[in-house]
């Protein structure tokens, strides 16, 4: 018999070392996140996926699953929380999602429409934060970068580069490049690279490949998010 | 003495060669190579690179994580304001224009001539002897309008500052009660020698008994932490010193490492003696950077004394050495597992917990990280044990507490009590006056106002790092909480969305309210963004943010209600006060350049 918790009274079985949210998904049970991803270590960051565990709000993707622990995710309470980093994140950089190629696979854009959120209700903040279009086959786009640091590991562990990093503190923390130059061209990324595929948002985008799949048949226009038990997209679980 | 522009081997060697080569030690390299050159040149980071083996997104990352290193040419002279409340009461805000209009640059801006650059920081320590600024890292104290205008001059001149006036950096202590860690009678060695009497085991029972806990907030149980580094397994086990005492109003450690040292590196030895660990480290805030000669004195003659190093005091196998780390000036190292993070070389972000620091701390070793006022307690509870320490303070709070007090008081400075000690004897000792609020703690603490006198300091009523600064009622409470939000969202490490994004947005309504633009709205929006401060943050940082505020509304509503100006909400956006970078450009300020004043004119 496998160990097994409760998810909003939903059973979900784990094995010692998983995470709640890795269990969760795991079980085709959704919990929003946008910084957590299966194929990487946990972060910590978006606090999206933050639950209620035995009574106690913790980001269910550091916490160990345990026996018999209580956990609550879809509440109105946490929704309506969830529902403001969302809106935060829309504000903090510039996201205009109709002309965005990401538009229709993008995950925060899915996560704001399966949280309700129907306006970015904070003032925007507005940042400079230009383009980089130096790299003959890949375009940054930074304004749209919400500090997950998926690309960050998976550069760093998978492909073994260190591309990208994050830079500076507070509401000033941005990716930086690799290169002297803080140009993609002057580093030794490529399209093969993991960190090249795994932007949850628009920022990291392949050049000369635009609106290929159209609007209205994009991963999020066909299934709902929360119809993905996870966050590699292959099929919905349902 | 500068190095040539193009080299910048010739001083990285040295620095490199002293620090091992190793990117641990990166924040310690990065300080010197700064110190040596001025700044961080791109050169000088190619060659860090290639010698530390390290990618230059980890050295930039790191870099532009403290406010003190610098990626770009900051001037010869980098003047820096803190920007404490008590400073703010002493006029710095007046002070700071007057020596940006001398000097003739904006705040902010480097001259043209690359000499000098004049901006604010968070608080450097010094707010019994404010307005205090730091010039290239070093500590200026009690600021008047002459001295900064001689300080224009010395810049100007191009005088070294090894060649300024030494009184203007003296830093006093200001100490006005003393009870058992001030007292001067401590022998260096004592403790130790009272410790290796009784065996490591029973140490650590004493501490035990004494009950004592944490003296830089949180007030965590000290034996907990010494037995469940000392159980854990590891291969090195390791003592850290949190002496990044960066808590706004809080300056007693500072006075505790000028005149107390021994007492604190033989309370980390004691540390090292229990828990089996041969190496320990004292992370001393930046701002101090003018103590470390002193400290390392002392390291040195504690050194030759066999109170550190090999064989202590004659006890086969009983190593342990201390070195200081210098922080860069990020608050949140601060907290335990930033401060590690920062130890390693690394941004101080905290990290996730668990597991904590006492079974993976230092390079994943088993590491005990108490404040500076803990490890000097250490030394009494060998000396006179657990029962004895236990019999002073209160039940649940043993011991004494330094307080830095500060603020509208006649003697401020450094006072020490046994717990239990109620504010409105502390404000008689003071010499406070009309006093309005206390805010106990710093701004993550809490606003004491003046119903609340009769609370005691101690764990089971007013638990505290040691800040206690006064306020007075001519002072405007919703000005102090503003300037503790404005603090927050500086010193946010910006890891976690919620405190990030949310302690940004808190200091954007505080000052809608101030620029007049308040309305119920405003109010209720800032309730909820400190709801969500407080459940989604990630450490004790975002979800502290808004204790002051949160205090503050319950407590002086009034400073809030005079800020609600419309019945309903009004946007923050004011189409006058945007006009300001045109005006600036233009020179111009008359009624023409004016839009509200048109109006009116109408």
């Amino acid at each position: 018999m496998s160990k097994t918790f409760t998810l909003d009274g939903k059973p979900i079985p784990f094995e010692d070392g998983q995470t709640v949210i890795q269990a969760a998904l795991a079980a085709g049970s959704y919990i929003p996140h946008l910084c957590h991803h299966p194929e990487f270590k946990p972060h910590g960051s978006c606090k999206l996926c933050t639950v209620k565990a035995d009574g106690r709000q913790t980001a269910s993707c550091t916490l160990p699953a345990a026996e018999g622990m209580v956990v609550e995710s879809e509440t109105e309470e946490l929704n309506a929380e969830r529902r403001a980093l969302t809106q935060m994140l829309f504000v903090e950089g510039n996201h205009f999602c109709p002309s965005c190629e990401k538009s229709g696979d993008c995950q925060l854009q899915a996560t704001a429409y399966h949280l309700n959120m129907m306006s970015p209700h904070y003032d925007h903040f507005f940042p400079n934060r230009p383009l980089d279009a130096s790299h003959p086959d890949y375009l940054l786009d930074f304004n749209r970068c919400i500090l997950c640091s998926l690309c960050v590991r998976a550069s760093r562990d998978v492909d073994g580069k260190s591309v990208f990093a994050l830079a500076g503190r507070g509401i000033k923390t941005h990716l930086i490049i690799n290169a002297k130059s803080g140009k993609l061209a002057d580093t030794d990324f490529s399209a093969s690279d993991r960190a090249a595929n795994v932007c949850p948002v628009g920022v990291i985008l392949p050049k000369r490949r635009g609106f290929a799949v159209p609007i209205g048949e994009r991963t999020f226009d066909k299934h709902p998010i929360a119809d993905y038990a996870d966050t590699r997209l292959a099929q919905p679980e349902k | 003495m500068q190095a040539p522009r193009d080299d910048h081997q010739s001083y990285l060697d040295p620095i490199l060669a002293r620090n091992g080569h190793r990117a641990v030690n990166l924040m310690q390299i990065l300080r010197e190579a700064q110190e040596s050159f001025g700044y961080i040149h791109p050169d000088a980071v190619d060659y860090l690179t290639v010698q530390l083996k390290v990618p230059r997104t980890k050295i930039e990352g790191v870099a532009s994580f403290y406010s003190f290193f610098y990626l770009e040419p900051r001037g010869e002279y980098r003047v820096l304001f803190s920007d404490n409340i008590t400073d703010r009461m002493l006029g710095n805000v007046e002070l700071m224009q007057r020596m940006c209009s001398n000097l003739w640059i904006e705040r902010g801006k480097v001259s043209e001539d690359g000499l000098v650059s004049v901006d604010m920081t968070s608080c450097t320590g010094m707010c019994d002897q404010g307005p205090a600024i730091l010039v290239n890292n070093i500590a200026i104290t009690r600021l008047t309008e002459q001295r900064v205008d001689e300080i224009c001059d010395l810049i100007r001149d191009k005088v070294a500052l090894a060649d300024w006036p030494a009184e203007y950096f003296r830093v006093v202590d200001n100490i006005q009660r003393k009870d058992m860690l001030l007292d001067d009678g401590f022998v260096p060695g004592s403790a130790l020698g009272a410790a290796l009497r009784r065996g490591p085991e029973a140490m650590l029972a004493e501490v035990r008994a004494a009950g004592l806990r944490g003296r830089g907030g949180a007030g965590f149980t000290t034996a907990i932490k010494w037995e469940s580094c000392r159980n854990a397994p590891g291969e090195a086990h390791h003592v850290v010193c949190n002496a990044d005492e960066g808590e706004p109003g809080t300056f007693k450690d500072r006075v505790l490492l000028t005149g107390y040292a021994d007492k604190v590196f033989e309370g980390m030895t004691l540390c090292g003696y229990v828990t089996g660990a041969r190496k320990g480290m004292l992370y001393l805030r930046g701002e101090y950077r003018y103590l470390l000669d002193h400290l390392n004195d002392v390291l040195e003659r504690r050194r030759r004394g066999n109170l550190l190093g090999s064989a202590i005091l004659g006890q086969p196998g009983f190593d342990f050495d201390i070195e200081i780390h210098l922080g860069a000036g990020a608050y949140i190292c601060g907290e335990e597992s930033a401060l590690i993070e920062s130890l390693e070389g690394k941004r101080g972000t905290p990290r996730n917990r668990p597991p904590f620091p006492v079974t993976h701390g230092y390079l994943n070793q088993p590491t005990v990280v108490n404040n500076v006022e803990t490890f000097a307690a250490t030394c009494h509870i060998a000396l006179e044990g657990g029962a004895w320490f236990a019999a002073i303070g209160t039940a649940k709070s043993s011991g004494t507490k330094v307080m830095s007090i500060s603020g509208d008081c006649a003697r401020p400075g450094i006072y020490e009590y046994p717990f239990g000690v109620t504010v409105r004897r502390m404000l008689e000792d003071c010499g406070a006056t009309d006093t309005q609020a206390v805010q106990v703690s710093g701004p993550s603490g809490v606003t004491v106002s003046a119903a609340e006198f009769d609370r005691i300091l101690g764990f089971e009523d007013i638990g505290t790092a040691g800040a206690f600064m006064v306020f007075d009622r001519s002072r405007d409470m919703f000005e102090v909480a503003r300037n503790f939000v404005h603090f927050f969202a500086h010193e946010s490490c910006g890891f976690c969305t919620p405190c990030r994004v949310g302690t940004s947005l808190l200091r954007n309504l505080m000052d809608k309210l101030h620029n007049g633009h308040g309305s119920p709205y405003d109010f209720n929006e800032i309730e909820k963004l400190n709801q969500l401060l407080q459940s989604m943050s990630h450490c004790g940082l975002g979800r502290t943010a808004c204790n002051p505020v949160l205090d503050t509304i319950a407590k002086f509503r009034p400073a809030y209600e005079a800020r609600m100006l419309h019945r309903e909400f009004s946007p923050a956006f004011d189409l006058d006060s945007s006009l300001q970078a045109a005006r600036q450009m233009t020179g111009r300020d008359d009624s023409g350049a004016h839009l509200r004043n048109e109006k009116e004119k109408a």
